[in-house]
């Protein structure tokens, strides 16, 4: 399968593996990516466990067929297997989970978004309303009340405007891989050097660089979602400890702890929803949009780490993630 | 991991892991056939599930077969040792989490179409964590991840936990809407069937773990315990 010395597979952009004898005998850079460094030499079950795909890769003749949720969730693949020899197999894959996830997740949205959107709005035409009646608006004392509140409401529906759009630019990128090299130590010093008028912040690190594959200004709006959501939640002048560990198994992980009230358990399964609020009225209060630990969910996720939020009342709160450190 | 002198040894072990992915496979489209089912009240999709999981059981009794006669033949040592234990253990977990989800399947049938329930939009999201955990555990056992298995033994305090939301708003349900009690009793019967396949994926992490390190997943490696202890 070589051209001149150049191995032909290696530099194809979609996952290829060669299987024989059950066996995989190849995967190039792309396969790894997506399935893990260790399968080469694994029993091709290991590889891709679905019962659709081995079916056809363990066919006589070879064949297609879709697999949801290859690797990570929600995701759709095809999968086409050429017989290439006496027990020798070559089996590509094709990610059709862009055509598939936009139409689902579009419907969701729209509808959330605009009943969020229309509740400053209908604030914000109340008290314009209100102060356009010479009787109600003449006072200035309460002219001046009304227009801070309009105000606030406007400023709102602002930042809500923005982490829309935030959103669904990630949303638009979620199923193509960032390949950027972003050393996280430094890009989270840089992050907290942004914040650090007065807020108790420290960073420690095993590793004096930890470089991930990545989208640099995605990773610095995580960091920079989950230091917003520990100043505003967590004890005042209270501390916030950053942790980076670098493991030899390949994964970063990375800790972002507070110590404020903490979180009551219930909520926790559902902190990354869309719009949900542990706490509606303090969370409005202090300028949340509701949107903040999704988009963190969403980053995350597109980089293929884990992300994950424990909390105990009394203590304070720890948003954790792992992501996987690029391979030297 | 280092090659046998003896080939055939290495293809045994192989085609032991193997067995066990293709089981967890199998477990996986269980779930989530079995909760679309659920969700879009499709019968017959439910049929399916309940159809399939005698393969589950086939390939555990395969499973068995294969590591007692590496036991017999081989006497396996050290990590060899750990590797068929783990997955005897293994592969009778997994076809425990195929008979919940074939558990789910047949109360398919029984909830009333009609009857538009208020957690029964939460339980697709209980059942996209429970089967997450099955995916990422299974991915740990592909690659000998220790660190995903203790990812995923963390994870299932959030599955407890969406659990008792689940319960409390079905009983308020209940209170609310006497008339739907049988269809919400079925639907928090599947909510317990997820709290288990969590528990379970719990259980395989657990030996994922020690099939990987050698050590027992100990109280150390898990924080929120660890805090607990220290109080």
């Amino acid at each position: 399968m070589s051209v001149s010395g150049v191995n032909l597979l290696e530099h194809l952009q979609t996952p290829a593996l060669i299987v024989t004898d059950g066996q995989v005998s190849f995967a190039n850079n792309a396969a790894k990516t997506l399935l893990g460094g260790h399968i080469v030499g694994q029993d091709v079950r290991i590889a891709l466990r679905n019962p659709d795909a081995i079916s056809v890769i363990l066919d006589e003749s070879g064949g297609t067929t879709k697999i949801d949720g290859l690797s990570v969730g929600g995701s759709v693949w095809e999968l086409d297997c050429h017989v290439i020899g006496p027990g020798e197999r070559l089996v590509s894959l094709y990610d059709l989970s862009v055509q598939v996830s936009v139409a689902r997740s579009h419907a969701d949205f729209v509808a959330n978004a605009s009943h969020e959107l229309r509740t400053p709005l209908a604030t914000i035409l109340g008290y314009v309303e209100t102060l356009l009646n010479p009787k109600a608006g003449g006072d200035q004392e309460t002219r001046e009340k009304f227009l801070k509140t309009i105000r606030h409401e406007a400023l709102r529906m602002k930042s809500l405007v923005g982490d829309l759009m935030s959103l669904s630019r990630i949303e638009a990128t979620k199923h193509q891989v960032p390949t950027d090299s972003v050393d996280v130590v430094a890009l989270v010093n840089e992050t907290v050097g942004e914040f650090r008028d007065g807020a108790n912040i420290t960073v420690t690190s095993n590793r004096e660089s930890a470089i991930v594959s990545g989208d640099r200004a995605q990773i610095g709006q995580v960091f920079r979602n989950l230091i917003d959501n520990a100043l505003k939640y967590g004890k005042p002048d209270g501390e916030i400890a950053i942790t980076l560990e670098a493991t030899d198994t390949g994964w970063l992980l990375i800790a972002v702890r507070d110590e404020g009230e903490g979180i009551a358990p219930e909520h926790l399964p559902r902190l990354t929803e869309r719009f949900y609020r542990a706490d509606t009225s303090r969370s409005r209060a202090a300028g949340g949009t509701g949107l903040g630990l999704s988009i963190v969910k969403h980053i995350v996720e597109r980089h293929r780490g884990r992300f994950d939020i424990t909390s105990r009342q009394g203590v304070g709160t720890t948003a954790s993630m792992m992501l996987p450190i690029a391979r030297s | 991991m280092v090659e046998h002198t003896v080939k055939s040894f290495d293809n045994d072990i192989s085609q032991l892991r193997g067995l066990i992915a293709e089981m967890g496979g199998l477990a996986e489209v269980a779930i989530r056939d079995a909760v679309d089912a659920l969700s879009s009240y499709d019968e017959e999709k439910a049929r399916q599930v309940v159809a399939n999981d005698p393969q589950i059981d086939a390939l555990e009794a395969e499973v068995d077969r294969l590591a007692v006669r590496i036991i017999a033949l081989r006497a396996p040592m050290a990590d060899d040792l750990r590797e068929v234990v783990a997955a005897l253990k293994i592969s009778g977990v997994i076809e425990r989490i195929g008979d919940y989800a074939k558990n789910i399947a047949k109360r398919v049938g029984r909830v009333e179409g009609r009857v538009k329930i208020e957690p029964l939009t939460l339980i697709p999201a209980m059942a996209d964590l429970a089967e997450g955990m099955v995916r990422d555990v299974l991915n740990a056992y592909g690659a000998r991840d220790a660190l995903l298995a203790v990812e995923v033994i963390r994870r299932d305090e959030k599955v407890d936990n969406f659990y008792n939301s689940i319960f409390r708003n079905l009983v308020a349900h209940m209170m609310e809407n006497p008339a739907t009690i049988s269809s919400a009793a079925q639907l928090l019967f599947v909510a317990r069937n997820l709290e288990r396949i969590g528990d379970h994926a719990t259980n395989v992490a657990e030996m994922v773990y020690f099939a990987a390190t050698g050590e027992y997943c100990t109280e150390r490696d898990r924080p929120e315990l660890d805090e607990e202890m220290k109080e």
